[in-house]
């Protein structure tokens, strides 16, 4: 039961929120208290679940009592775990942020429930085990975030939203269209089923295109190479709240999906995939950077840098082997809060220059030089500089591609990671050290909400920084996971049984099920 | 536009697809039917209202603003998961009460809370939606 | 009967798809609801229809019959009509509330959003300081409804 309530009130307390919050429809205030409540709730939670892990190894569990392939699985494995521990410290960072960014009229449209049915969907699409259940995750982020993406109702919100809107439903329609192929041809949508079951089977074309169309609805979403435009089209139109989250979280859902996907179910064997994800990898991070070098708003630069990012995390796909994974798993973690802390910046430069058109701002050295320095250290970890979080995330994926002898996946991760430097270096040059091009009348303040906040996952980047051991430690047993299969499977099909046999009359078949299934020596013990 | 013969019927026409989109939920029990689709039954009750009568007097029938009934159901649906976790360390396995009362069998279970959740969401989130476009239609 | 399912999938999703390549937006949404339904389809015949006796308990008995249809894809289905329906609602209301401030429902005219800090555009012309002052900030000047800051959403006097 312990395990059970673990893995439930991720996805529980911000469904609970967004809920009494929609209840307090005309109470403000009150809606504001729930929603802070049910941030320090959720991150209360989100830590616990990882620890649990971290203890445990890989939970699972199965929703309505039934037995494994037949209910809907919730699975925590330590990438999961991390992902929902890192969504529950940016929810409240955020949470934090938005006590000033959130205007009333924001409220009033619906902000509170939106922004926690947006957790909802995010936490529930790290943590679930089955493929359909995925889908109906994916749809509930996609719906809500569509909400918040237009919470102003402007124009630039307006264009933004429809464009975000119509490509990622075209993705999700894709993924759906995915399933009906796959369930076609397996007769199951749990992963940990799919993953003992597709590993035997020849690849027909069914297969094959339900493949392809999973890997084109995920790189929409996670804003792959050729697919990315939705994204620097829209999220910096957002109130600079709902970008910091946007910009941290939902493109690593899309990046975790091509990951379990391409792990559990479609196995990268062959030279053939792993060409298309090398060049898909490499476009990604060149495309995303060049396209940040030309723009001037600063959170179009840095929608831009997300792209280039996501293409080091997918270099762990192409390169496939344990130490990438750990890399690429190292490289989420730390891009999920280096990149929100960026667009929370944003909205801080925003505050203290009035504009966050770098043309129309500028000598913010001299009026805010802290703003300046917490600037750097998200901006040089994105870039990749020792000794923040960056630099040992770039390091893993690019040792690792050294290691794979991957040389030239390497030289454009190295070069990008220049490209990136000099792109964060624009924007503190014109934002900070450049001459303001008008005089300010008076003196701006950054509101104390703002700096929370960005202080609190500034130390979080600089901690994973200085102490990076552990972090690595953890991150090499999320790539772990990825490599072995079975660890995944194991939980899902073996502890469950095991544990539900006590309860159930057919305790010895399932028992058998649950030995014939966890066969992989000594999983087993190592997960109880 | 506004018919009067629509205006009248519509009345009675409210009230009885209430009815039976009520029906149609406690019916899921056993048979066919359930909360999703009383749920739109009873938001098309609503939006015949809105059509023949007028937006405002369709919130006001309503009373509460969809938005909260959207809430008040989720809060049921997800609260509805518990006494399983309780009982059987297994979230949303529906319990059920059953409880001899003489005249008849009566079967309580947590599913009806759910399905009463799932109604009152459908009804919200329909409604908040056709609310608006109408809205927008007249204003 | 293989074929004649594959045929309205695939009619469906070719319609749906057609429509998705209009530049405008009304015929995108009814085009992606379209290719929803093509999808739902798939789904429905993923789950092979051989029995057309209904996935329901007979009133009395205990179990499923066994000649019943697979109740699974019904279930997919019907989850996946609700969110699709949910999505074209969504973005039926949207592009109402684009039409009224954005006045087309051309794709090619909606720039507004690819406007800001854009490289190709000067910088707005208008100072830091005028901008920041409650009038709009990323508007042209020629269009009227940009009173509404668009990323103004920050105050900026704590």
């Amino acid at each position: 039961m312990a395990d059970t309530l673990d893995l439930l009130w991720p996805v529980l307390i911000p469904i609970m929120t967004a809920a009494l919050a929609a209840c307090f429809w005309h109470n403000i205030r009150a809606q504001r208290i729930v929603s802070f409540i049910g941030l320090v709730m959720l991150f209360a939670a989100s830590v616990k679940l990882t620890m649990t892990v971290v203890e445990h190894g890989v939970i699972a569990k199965q929703f309505g009592g039934w037995a494994p392939p037949f209910g809907i699985s919730f699975v925590a494995d330590p990438l999961a775990a991390a992902l929902v521990a890192i969504t529950g410290l940016l929810a409240l960072a955020v949470g934090i942020f938005g006590f000033y960014d959130v205007r009333a009229r924001h409220e009033r449209a619906g902000f509170y429930p939106l922004f926690h049915g947006m957790i909802t969907g995010v936490n529930g699409a790290f943590l679930t085990g089955d493929a359909f259940n995925l889908y109906v995750w994916f749809e509930v982020m996609l719906v809500t975030s569509l909400g918040l993406l237009v919470i102003s109702r402007s124009r630039e919100q307006l264009d933004g939203t429809i464009k975000y809107g119509v490509l990622n439903l075209f993705g999700t329609i894709l993924f759906l269209i995915g399933l009906a192929l796959l369930y076609g041809a397996t007769g199951t949508l749990n992963m940990a089923d799919l993953g003992q079951i597709l590993p035997g089977m020849t690849l027909t074309p069914g297969l094959m295109t339900a493949a392809m169309l999973f890997l084109a609805a995920f790189a929409i979403k996670a804003g792959l190479f050729p697919l990315f435009f939705w994204l620097p089209a829209s999220y910096h139109t957002a109130t600079f709240a709902v970008g910091a989250i946007f910009a941290g979280l939902l493109t690593k859902v899309g990046v975790y999906a091509t990951f379990r996907t391409f792990t559990l179910l479609f196995l990268i064997e062959g030279d053939t995939l792993r060409y298309v994800f090398t060049f898909i990898a490499a476009m990604t991070m060149i495309t995303g950077v060049f396209g940040a070098a030309v723009q001037w708003n600063i959170r179009r630069i840095l929608s831009f840098h997300i792209i280039s990012q996501i293409g080091y995390m997918l270099m762990g796909l192409a390169i496939a082997t344990p130490i990438a994974w750990a890399g690429a798993s190292f490289y989420i973690i730390h891009h999920i809060i280096v990149k929100a802390n960026l667009f929370l910046l944003a909205g801080a430069i925003r505050a203290a220059g009035g504009s966050d058109d770098l043309r129309k701002t500028g000598g913010l050295l001299k009026s805010h030089p802290w703003l300046a320095v917490l600037f750097l250290i998200p901006a040089l970890s994105l870039a990749g500089l020792p000794p923040l979080s960056g630099f040992w995330a770039k390091f893993l994926v690019i040792d690792a591609s050294l290691r794979a002898e991957y040389y030239g996946l390497a030289a454009v991760a190295l070069v990008v990671g220049v490209l990136t430097l000099f792109s964060m270096m624009k924007i503190w040059m014109e934002a900070f050290w450049k001459a303001s091009p008008v005089k300010p009348s008076r003196r701006r303040y950054v509101p104390v909400a703002f700096i929370i906040p960005i202080v609190m996952l500034g130390a979080v980047t600089m901690t994973i920084g200085l102490f990076a051991e552990p972090f690595v430690t953890f991150a090499r047993e999320a790539g772990d996971v990825l490599v072995d299969p079975p660890l995944y499977i194991a939980p899902v099909f073996g502890a469950e049984a095991a544990a539900e046999a006590g309860a159930l009359i057919a305790g010895e078949a399932i028992d058998a099920d649950a030995i014939e299934n966890g066969a992989d020596n000594g999983v087993e013990e190592e997960v109880q | 536009m506004r018919s009067i013969i629509l205006v009248a019927s519509t009345r009675i026409f409210f009230i009885a697809m209430l009815l039976v989109s009520l029906w149609i939920l406690l019916r899921g029990h056993n048979e066919p039917g359930g909360g999703f689709i009383g749920g739109l039954m009873g938001a098309a009750a609503f939006a015949t209202l809105a059509f023949a009568a007028g937006v405002d007097d369709a919130r006001k029938m309503l009373r509460i603003h969809p938005a909260v009934l959207m809430g008040v159901g989720l809060v049921l649906g997800a609260v509805s998961g518990l006494p399983g976790v309780v009982l059987n360390g297994s979230y949303l396995q529906h319990q059920w009460l059953e409880m001899d009362l003489g005249l008849f069998e009566l079967k309580l279970g947590t599913t009806l809370v759910f399905d009463i959740g799932v109604y009152f969401v459908v009804i919200g989130g329909v409604l908040s939606f056709m609310f608006r476009l109408y809205e927008e239609e007249q204003g | 009967m293989t074929f004649l399912y594959a045929a309205a999938i695939a009619a469906y999703s070719g319609c749906g798809l057609y429509l998705m390549l209009s530049r405008h937006v009304v015929r995108v949404v009814l085009g992606l609801a379209l290719l929803t339904n093509g999808a739902i389809f798939l789904i429905f015949f993923s789950g092979r229809i051989g029995s057309m006796t209904p996935a329901v308990i007979p009133l009395g008995d205990q179990e499923l019959a066994l000649d019943a249809a697979n109740s699974l894809p019904q279930a997919l289905a019907l989850t996946a009509i609700v969110i699709g329906f949910a999505l074209t609602a969504f973005a039926v209301a949207l592009l109402v509330a684009a039409y009224k401030r954005l006045d087309t429902l051309d794709a090619r005219e909606m720039t507004a959003a690819e406007d800001m800090g854009s490289p190709f555009l000067p910088p707005e012309g208008r100072p830091v300081e005028k901008a920041a002052s409650g009038k709009a900030d990323a508007g042209q000047g020629d269009q009227k409804m940009t009173g509404q800051n668009t990323t103004g959403e920050v105050k900026t006097n704590g």
